[in-house]
């Protein structure tokens, strides 16, 4: 099986329980960390953006900006990852219930937020970034399938990148679908070299699906009810500094993960 | 950072749209300069524009075992996979390199969001979704590539990329990436998107969507016309298909500048064209044919038509399609690109339709009618809402920069 290795340098997570990557940390050790404020600052926005951008934005750009001013590394260098297993469900619920009652009222300004892109738009556009940026998905496996695409490209490209995986709670008849009860975004800035910089070396091993790592209470709740939550056996990793985990990448394909060592 | 690229064989690839079921549909009507843009009858409330819908799809049944993916956009892809003999040589690849071995990357801009339109359109007493719509599968972005990759009974990694109408351009890269790297041996790419309210009266609130067929770099183009199609392409490595065409380069490049409007300047799309070149190995002079984005918005082809007289000299031959099928959104790459590829296969430079009146501010290397010429390196253009370019560079089989 192919074996891929690759640095961290940055690490962003923002839910209503956790204003950020310490934070974990502390629920690790058996913490209660104090929760962050309703709405993510996402200070990486200028203020007239912040007030106008939708939720799903909010959320992701704050912990891209996290794991960023973490990895000490200029913004606009990084190629960018925006994963996300449902977009904005607050916008889809927003335009298939005007569209069902009086489509020609929709908002010109919502629907082109309600690309699946919007975060990695806004995002460039703060940042003055014109490296290459994508938005992708692949259901609960969104964060596995978007770690492999980082990873990819970092290798294939020798660059820098920032991968983020995010996604709002569910809203309206929607929810009954997704059953998203609660948004949950993290972020990475991965890198292919050992630098001063360097959070941990990790090393990624293609696989057959396989049972994703059982988390403790109260993460494995929250991975229940978020796809973008699958992310935290990795993020426990990292906070742990030791071991191995096991991520789904598709319905048929799995992702295991050593940790080979930390700075 | 190195910009280099192994090129790979484009083994097998088809497409959809409102001009026909597969490449012998399109090369006919190209060559016939025949649009199939339609006044829209497909809306669920009225709404003045013309739109490019593909025939057959409402009489296209998904196989009895993928019943659970019923939807319109996944009836267009299946419509779609049935052309050109594209299943078999997938199954050939299959058999060849095991279903583990080949990736699946899929664009698409909404996916399957007109079955959540519909559920929202018919709730039931209690507010909630009716029970044939309770499959929560076919409401999330990632529809499309859940389906198929069942369909085609592949194993390998399977991602959807949405970044709106440059989503099935960007798979090429990514499926160039995972072969370099020997994550796989094979990719199959493409893209679907199918019509729906969602995009209908939202590009309308943009204030972007023409009353009348669109014209693609017309002096009086007034806006979009909005169509749907699929399209598919299977890419390995050269030594086992060295007389296929050929991915020869990509480029991809943010604007930082606008969420739904391109930089004046065009820096994002320039930067991806010369991107796209670099990895290529060729220079602008190599190139026989551009395949331009040309959606027929005042802003997207001013910007365009003046990029390519920037770059390009008098010789080169450029032209948008979306004048027969539309803008078809996320599925614009992937059908463009397989327009780009008959170009290398044929000879043949498919005229601009729809720009009866040229915009005088397109130089000379706009083809306005058809053409016959060899080409041996053709260009595909594709942007996004959110500032995202692509730039993809093809080449006939044994093509040397």
């Amino acid at each position: 099986m192919t074996t891929l290795r690759f640095c961290v340098e940055g690490i962003g997570l923002w839910s209503p329980q956790l204003a950020n990557f310490d934070a974990l940390r502390s629920v690790l050790a058996g913490g209660t960390p104090e929760p962050p404020p309703s709405r993510p600052a996402a200070t990486t926005l200028p203020a007239n953006e912040r007030r106008r951008a939708p939720e799903s934005v909010l959320l992701a750009i704050e912990v891209a900006g996290q794991a960023v001013a973490m990895s000490g590394r200029s913004a606009a260098t990084l190629a960018s990852i925006f994963a996300s297993s449902q977009g904005d469900q607050a916008i889809t619920d927003y335009m298939c219930t005007t569209l069902a009652q009086a489509p020609t009222d929709l908002s010109p300004t919502r629907f082109h937020n309600s690309v699946h892109n919007a975060a990695a738009g806004y995002w460039t556009i703060a940042t003055e970034c014109r490296a290459p940026s994508t938005a992708v998905c692949a259901q609960h496996a969104s964060f596995g399938a978007g770690l492999l695409e980082a990873v990819s490209l970092m290798l294939a490209e020798q660059r820098p990148v920032l991968l983020v995986c995010s996604d709002i709670s569910g809203s309206g008849p929607l929810l009954e679908v997704t059953g998203c009860t609660q948004p949950f975004g993290c972020a990475l800035v991965l890198a292919p070299d050992v630098s001063a910089t360097t959070l941990a070396q990790l090393q990624l091993t293609l696989t057959s699906a396989q049972p994703a790592t059982a988390l403790p209470e109260p993460l494995s709740t929250w991975r229940d009810g978020n796809p973008s939550a699958h992310a935290l056996p990795l993020l426990a990793l990292l906070a742990r500094g030791q071991g191995r985990c096991q991520l789904d990448a598709a319905a048929t394909l799995g992702l295991q993960i050593d940790l080979e060592s930390v700075a | 950072m190195p910009v280099s690229m192994t090129p790979l064989a484009i083994t097998a690839y088809t497409a959809t749209s409102a001009i026909g079921h597969g490449l012998a549909a399109h090369l006919e009507a190209l060559r016939q300069a025949r649009s199939g843009l339609r006044p829209n009858d497909f809306s669920s409330a009225p709404l003045t524009c013309w739109i490019g819908r593909v025939d057959g799809v409402e009489d296209t049944a998904l196989p009895a075992v993928h019943a659970i993916w019923e939807c319109r956009n996944n009836r267009l892809a299946w419509l779609g996979l049935n052309q050109d003999g594209f299943l078999d040589q997938v199954r050939a690849a299959r058999e060849r390199y095991g279903a583990g071995r080949i990736a699946l990357l899929l664009g698409t801009s909404t996916a399957s969001i007109g079955a959540t339109e519909e559920a929202y359109r018919r709730l039931d007493a209690d507010g909630g979704f009716a029970d044939d719509m309770l499959r929560p599968a076919i409401h999330e972005p990632h529809s499309l590539a859940a389906f198929v990759t069942e369909a085609l009974e592949l194993e390998g990694p399977c991602l959807t990329i949405s970044t709106a109408c440059s989503s099935s351009a960007k798979v090429f890269a990514n499926a160039a990436r995972m072969i370099r790297l020997g994550l796989v041996d094979a990719a199959v790419v493409g893209g679907v998107d199918s019509l729906c309210d969602s995009v209908l009266f939202g590009f309308n609130a943009l204030e972007l969507v023409s009353a009348e067929p669109c014209r693609p770099f017309d002096a009086a183009r007034d806006g979009i016309s909005i169509g749907e199609a699929a399209g598919f392409a299977l890419l390995e490595r050269v030594d086992v298909a060295p007389d296929a065409p050929r991915l020869l380069g990509y480029g991809e490049a943010s604007d930082a500048y606008h969420m739904s409007t391109p930089h004046p300047e065009g820096v994002g799309a320039e930067l991806a064209l010369r991107e796209a070149l670099l990895r290529a190995g060729v220079d602008a002079t190599q190139v026989g044919y551009i395949n331009l984005h040309g959606t027929a918005s005042l802003k997207n082809d001013e910007v365009e038509a003046a990029l390519v007289n920037r770059v390009f000299p008098p010789g080169t031959r450029a032209s948008s399609t979306k004048g027969f099928m539309g803008h078809t959104l996320g599925a614009a790459g992937i059908v463009e690109a397989a327009i780009a590829l008959q170009a290398i296969e044929h000879g043949f430079i498919p005229g601009n339709l729809g720009g009866s009146t040229p915009d005088p501010a397109c130089g000379p290397p706009f083809a306005w009618g058809n053409e016959q010429q060899t080409v041996d390196v053709a260009l595909s253009n594709s942007f996004g809402f959110g500032g995202n370019n692509v730039c993809l560079a093809f080449a006939r089989a044994g093509f040397r920069a």
